[in-house]
């Protein structure tokens, strides 16, 4: 029971920072992709318990997540940035073997040397010294988008408590993280060293929450403002950002395709 | 000779006209960001800069075509009456949502990266939304409607490769399946945002 409820805090406070801002109707909704060819349909399984759970997210979002992120903002920039930074750079620790797993040897290798740079000079990666020699930062990828990439689709999208929306695949891409795919994971909590505490990991993902909610608050406010229906923005918004990241592009052209414009004529 | 000669120049003229007429996508996104940085960085009340900024959304922006865009294959459905309606309510949720959305930048700068054209009807103007002590630096493509060369017109903004117009489609499209895809029901919906 101890070890279940462990799993359950930390896959909590894990994904808080990735899926607290997104999240479903009972129909299907298409997103686009490359060509019509690759149009996916996802699923919102559950949309009533769905709505349910986004509603108490955001309650708790209310309660806890907004208040403690605008404290966060009132900290001076430079411990902002610096947590940031450190926070970045330990994501590292995923990021790297994703790149490997989707092939992206090139990109493994320059978070390496970012990682290895930023952790002793820059100080345990509070100060991004790699981007002073060129080495910039790139993407993060995980577990869910190397399946992706592999051709894995989302299956059903449904909404978890505290966590947010999620996709079958992105939560078995999450699962992995616990299952030896997370260093600062296995260095933490998986193996009794003497250097770190299992707290070290709770605060590090606690922490990039509030970081991620402090950063977005004003795009949250605006969402919410302008939504007739949040639940499904949310959701529309999850979905596309994963779609994105999983084809590892910015080019608007790449990601999305015109059919859907193509028979409406205003001029 | 005599009618030749001004038949020609008739050409010349018409075709200059069409040269000094066309209208660069960047270009337009360039004018109206400066037009808004302008209001939005002025002392005028909210009310008279959100009008302003709702002046420069309706002569920049496809309001009518992102609304049937945003209707999906619903649109099909509705007849002429209900079409009028539609547009009347969607413009005015369209520029009461827009100004919203804008009036709390201060003076936004915004870069022009690139501009891709798609086909004859679009191009994709690439941007940034420079960082604030707030905000992280934003990707924000626009989608630009230019099967009119003269008068090429914004219908989608593409911010971190997130397609706002696509959004609000998926939204509206949620409203309707959840409620027997009946149109008035979304017409109550829009009528109460507008009023809200």
């Amino acid at each position: 029971m101890k070890k279940i409820l462990t799993l359950f805090i930390i896959l909590v406070i894990s994904q808080f920072y990735t899926l607290s801002s997104y999240a479903g109707s009972d129909g299907t909704l298409e997103i686009n992709s490359k060509t019509r060819d690759q149009s996916a349909e996802v699923k919102d399984c559950f949309e009533t318990v769905n709505r349910g759970i986004f509603a108490f997210n955001q309650g708790l979002d209310k309660i806890f997540f907004k208040p403690v992120a605008k404290g966060y903002r009132l900290l001076p920039k430079p411990i902002r940035s610096g947590t940031s930074n450190a926070l970045s750079n330990l994501s590292n620790v995923v990021t790297i073997p994703n790149n490997i797993l989707q092939g992206q040897f090139k990109e493994a290798s320059i978070n390496t040397l970012r990682f290895s740079i930023n952790t002793t000079l820059g100080i345990a990666g509070i100060f991004d010294v790699a981007s002073y020699y060129g080495l910039n930062k790139l993407d993060k990828e995980d577990y869910g988008q190397t399946l992706g990439t592999w051709g894995v689709k989302e299956g059903c999208y449904f909404v978890l408590p505290v966590l947010g929306p999620t996709t079958v695949r992105d939560t078995i891409g999450s699962l992995a993280n616990f299952s030896g795919g997370d260093a600062w994971y296995n260095l933490t909590i998986a193996n009794d060293t003497k250097y770190f505490e299992n707290s070290d990991y709770y605060y590090s993902r606690l922490t990039a929450g509030v970081d991620f909610r402090a950063k977005n608050l004003e795009a949250f406010d605006s969402l919410e403002n302008n939504s007739m229906d949040l639940y499904a923005s949310v959701r529309s918004l999850y979905l596309q950002d994963r779609k994105r990241k999983i084809l590892n592009s910015d080019e608007t052209t790449e990601t999305m395709n015109d059919d859907d414009w193509e028979e409406i004529d205003t001029q | 000779m005599s009618k030749l000669k001004i038949i020609s120049l008739f050409f010349l003229i018409l075709l200059l006209n069409n040269i000094s007429f066309a209208k660069e996508p960047s270009k337009l996104i360039s004018e109206i960001v400066n037009e808004a940085s302008v209001i939005l960085s002025s002392s005028d009340p909210v009310e008279s800069k959100i009008i302003k900024l709702n002046n420069i959304a309706e002569t920049s922006v496809d309001i009518d075509g992102i609304g049937m865009y945003t209707l999906g294959k619903y649109r099909k459905n509705l007849n002429e009456n209900q079409k009028i309606k539609y547009k009347k309510l969607f413009k005015s949720y369209f520029l009461k949502s827009f100004s919203s959305r804008l009036v709390d930048y201060s003076d936004p700068k915004i870069s022009i990266v690139s501009e891709k054209k798609i086909n004859e009807k679009y191009t994709i103007v690439s941007t940034i939304l420079e960082k604030t002590s707030k905000n992280p630096e934003i990707k924000i493509d626009w989608r630009i409607y230019t099967k009119n060369p003269d008068r090429p017109l914004i219908r989608d903004l593409i911010v971190e490769g997130l397609s706002l117009a696509r959004t609000q489609k998926e939204e509206f499209k949620s409203i309707l399946q959840n409620n027997e895809e009946d149109i008035n029901y979304l017409f109550k919906s829009l009528e109460e945002f507008i009023i809200k």
